[in-house]
């Protein structure tokens, strides 16, 4: 049909011979499998790291903002520059679902699940920055537009700041339904898939009943499309209006009207880049490498190149108009910056976010996995410093050469900032346990078009789909019956011993099960099933490495498939829930 | 009211496709299709009607930017005006330079947030909403299409077995 073609010059986004119900069995793989040692490691690593933080956040709340190295000249330092990183780091994702879904990039579908998660687990470390700076948080809905308690005093609306609290609070509430909206199909996926009634229950209840009617699907594709049209420009207003915080004040090195663009590209960058850290690890550890491919890496690193060659152009704008300006408070602004005791911080800065990008123009680099991971975490470090210098060295020599300082962190400035890494990470490491981490409806409607497998069969000049009929003018049941009747020969011996150890079915005692309640046991199989004599759970558990040989070798079809979905051990479960 | 339905089960977006377009052209009046994922054209093929979730988002976003107008004038402009930097506010037009960042947020707001509620409700989506595709696999990778049966049992069959379906059953369904 002609709506799945696709160009040939583009390469499969999903590689392998994946068919709808293997995108099913693959991304529900990493839910319904157990955790190995290496997550338990990683978390417990997280939650230690969070729980240092959250010391810290405790500490500085019950004694003061002093804890922090902060001083009179240095009046916003760490707490900020952290608050601006991790709101930059949280605007990948919805510029990949969003922007990317009104360009129509089909690469998206297998990242855009991960990268929101990653959006709003890291727009909630930024959202902790302003809360614990406060000092009282627990007065933080102050800054609502609420009447207070010492009359009719309002919060300002001329104030950065307070455009600040409605434009994240928006943008975390707004990618939140977005994401929710998209995940809900993919929760009725597992939840119909669960075996244990618990997990039934609870992907139940997360996936609001979903259905997958012809017309939920329509309105959830035009939901899908003006949420991607409504989010677009509030990505970009979120970090403009960040960038806000510093524009309009009047401090040399923050009062340039170049921010709004600048921070919007700083941000696209260390997102891209946090995204690439985060899948790249995911991919291996998730087993999707079939998924996440190296094209997919490859076109994030070539965002990472554009967007970082913007940040070079505004660094170098912003020198070129420091000079230009003619202001020589502005001008030794940026010269203290290169030159100053804070030079170290400048060219980690410069290298990390300029130079190190370009290394991606190179096809074997950018295609480098592990040159790839390298490259993320080191600009995820530059842009750290970004923020740093911006802030730090605008602050530290000030007017007042009396006043000049330099500033150091504490420890609590350091284990809060530690603290909110951990917590992401625990965040997400729980994510990925629990949620399907790519939107495998979405890639299921894209499998045709763009998935290895039907590419092979639309080049070889085949027809990517035939309508069997094999039902026509009979019942159905036994056509099926007189199909299977057709492949297999049961070898007596075979079955015989393989009932030996299995225990036979009586007809008159005993009741059958419903055998496709087991995952890999299609209404065929158990046709087949039923014919060698297995009826009931009972005989299914019994089922070990020797019965599974040769039931195998008695049917003929789908070798090993019963020992890799487990069969025995659902079986077993099922048994013991009927 | 219980009335029998047929389901018939496909394997395939495409195959569903030209069982729908059969189906239609039969004149018979399909009651349902569940599908694992959006299959594009299914709606129009089906002859659903197109849905107005982009106008309500429109009139929900108009609804947040007056909310925001309102609110800021009566803050800023007539509760408590001040003179801030030397721009005292007296009126909201010359003021409004600073209150577009504002406007613009809880437009977007209002719109995505009542857009969305109003689609959780319109398909009746909520948490402790029990599912109701009638199959597990409809959300793996089979496709269901379900229409009512009136006295045509075996015609019906004959012509989804024909359309390509791999599994045909016959249940009762009582009707809402």
């Amino acid at each position: 049909m002609a709506s799945h073609y696709e160009a040939p010059i583009r390469k499969a986004l999903v590689v392998g011979d994946k068919g709808y119900h293997d995108v099913t069995v693959d991304i529900a793989a990493p839910v319904e499998g157990r955790a190995n040692k290496h997550w338990w490691i990683v978390f417990s690593i997280a939650l230690v790291a969070f729980l240092w933080g959250l010391g810290c956040i405790i500490y500085t709340i019950s004694t003061g903002i002093g804890t922090w190295g902060l001083n009179k000249s240095v009046n916003w330092a760490w707490d900020i520059t952290n608050f601006v990183w991790w709101v930059g780091i949280g605007h990948a994702g919805t510029l990949i679902s969003a922007v990317l879904l009104l360009f129509r990039q089909k690469w998206r579908m297998a990242i855009n699940r991960s990268a929101e998660a990653m959006t709003i687990f890291s727009v909630v470390q930024a959202g902790l920055f302003p809360i614990i700076h406060m000092g009282r948080p627990w007065l933080a809905y102050w800054v609502l537009p609420i009447p207070n308690q010492f009359g009719s005093l309002w919060v300002n609306f001329n104030s950065p700041l307070l455009w600040d609290v409605f434009a994240i609070s928006t943008y975390l509430s707004v990618s939140l339904v977005f994401w929710w909206t998209g995940l809900l199909p993919d929760f009725a996926m597992l939840r119909d898939r669960a075996i244990l009634p618990f997990q039934k229950k609870i992907y139940g209840l997360l996936s609001f009943g979903w259905s997958g009617r012809a017309k939920d699907w329509q309105r959830f594709e035009e939901v899908s499309l003006v949420l991607a049209g409504l989010a677009t420009p509030l990505v970009l207003s979120v970090h403009t209006i960040v960038s806000f915080d510093f524009a309009t004040s009047v401090i040399p090195g923050w009062h340039t009207t170049i921010f709004p663009p600048y921070f919007v590209a700083g941000a696209i960058f260390s997102g891209f880049a946090m995204v690439n850290t985060l899948l790249i690890i995911m991919r291996k550890v998730c087993h999707l490498e079939a998924y996440i491919t190296v094209q997919h890496i490859e076109l994030m690193n070539i965002v990472i190149m554009l967007t970082g060659s913007i940040v070079g152009c505004a660094y170098i704008t912003e020198l070129f108009m420091a000079w230009y300006s003619g202001v020589e408070y502005e001008q030794y602004a940026f010269l203290n910056r290169a030159t100053g005791p804070y030079w170290w911080a400048y060219w980690s800065m410069m290298t990390c976010n300029v130079f190190s990008p370009q290394f991606m123009w190179f096809k074997k680099l950018r295609t480098s996995i592990m040159f790839s991971f390298f490259i993320s975490i080191v600009v995820n470090i530059g842009m750290w410093f970004e923020r740093f210098v911006i802030i730090v060295t605008s602050l530290h020599r000030d007017y007042l050469p009396s006043s000049w300082t330099m500033f150091s962190p504490t420890f609590v400035d350091i284990g809060i900032f530690i603290g909110t890494i951990g917590f992401f990470f625990v965040l997400f490491l729980l994510y990925a346990r629990t949620f399907p981490v790519i939107a495998q409806a979405e890639v299921k409607s894209i499998l045709k078009s763009s998935g290895e497998k039907y590419k092979k069969l639309r080049d070889a000049g085949l027809p990517t789909y035939e309508i069997t009929t094999p039902l026509v003018g009979n019942k159905v049941e036994k056509v099926v019956e007189e199909q299977i009747n057709e492949v297999i020969e049961p070898n007596e011996k075979d079955v015989s011993d393989l009932l030996g150890t299995l225990g036979s079915f009586n007809a008159d005692t005993d009741t059958a099960d419903d055998l496709k309640k087991v995952k890999g046991i299609g209404p065929k199989m158990e046709v087949t099933l039923n014919q060698i004599g297995i009826y009931t759970f009972a005989q299914v558990g019994k089922m070990t490495e020797k019965e599974y040989n040769l039931l195998d070798s008695i049917t003929g079809s789908f070798p090993g498939r019963a020992q890799r979905d487990d069969w025995a051990g659902q079986a077993n479960k099922l048994n013991s829930n009927k | 009211m219980a009335s029998k339905v047929i389901h018939a089960y496909y394997n395939d977006d495409e195959v569903l496709m030209h069982a729908v377009k059969k189906v239609k052209a039969a004149k018979h009046h399909i009651e349902e299709v569940f599908c694992p994922f959006p299959v594009h054209g299914l709606d129009k093929a089906m002859g659903l009607e197109p849905t107005r979730l982009a106008i309500t988002a429109f009139l929900y976003g108009c609804v947040g930017i007056s909310v925001a107008t309102l609110m800021m004038n009566f803050i800023m402009i007539e509760d408590w005006p001040q003179d801030i930097g030397g721009k005292p506010s007296f009126s909201y037009i010359e003021n409004m330079p600073a209150f577009v960042p504002i406007m613009f947020e809880l437009t977007v707001f209002f719109a995505a947030h009542l857009m969305v509620i109003t689609f959780y409700l319109r398909s009746r989506l909520w948490p402790f909403k029990k599912a109701e595709n009638p199959d597990v696999r409809t959300t793996d990778d089979l496709f269901l299409m379900e229409i009512e049966i009136h006295e045509n049992e075996s015609e019906l069959r004959e012509l989804l077995a024909e359309s390509g379906a791999v599994e045909i059953n016959i249940s009762e369904k009582n009707s809402h």
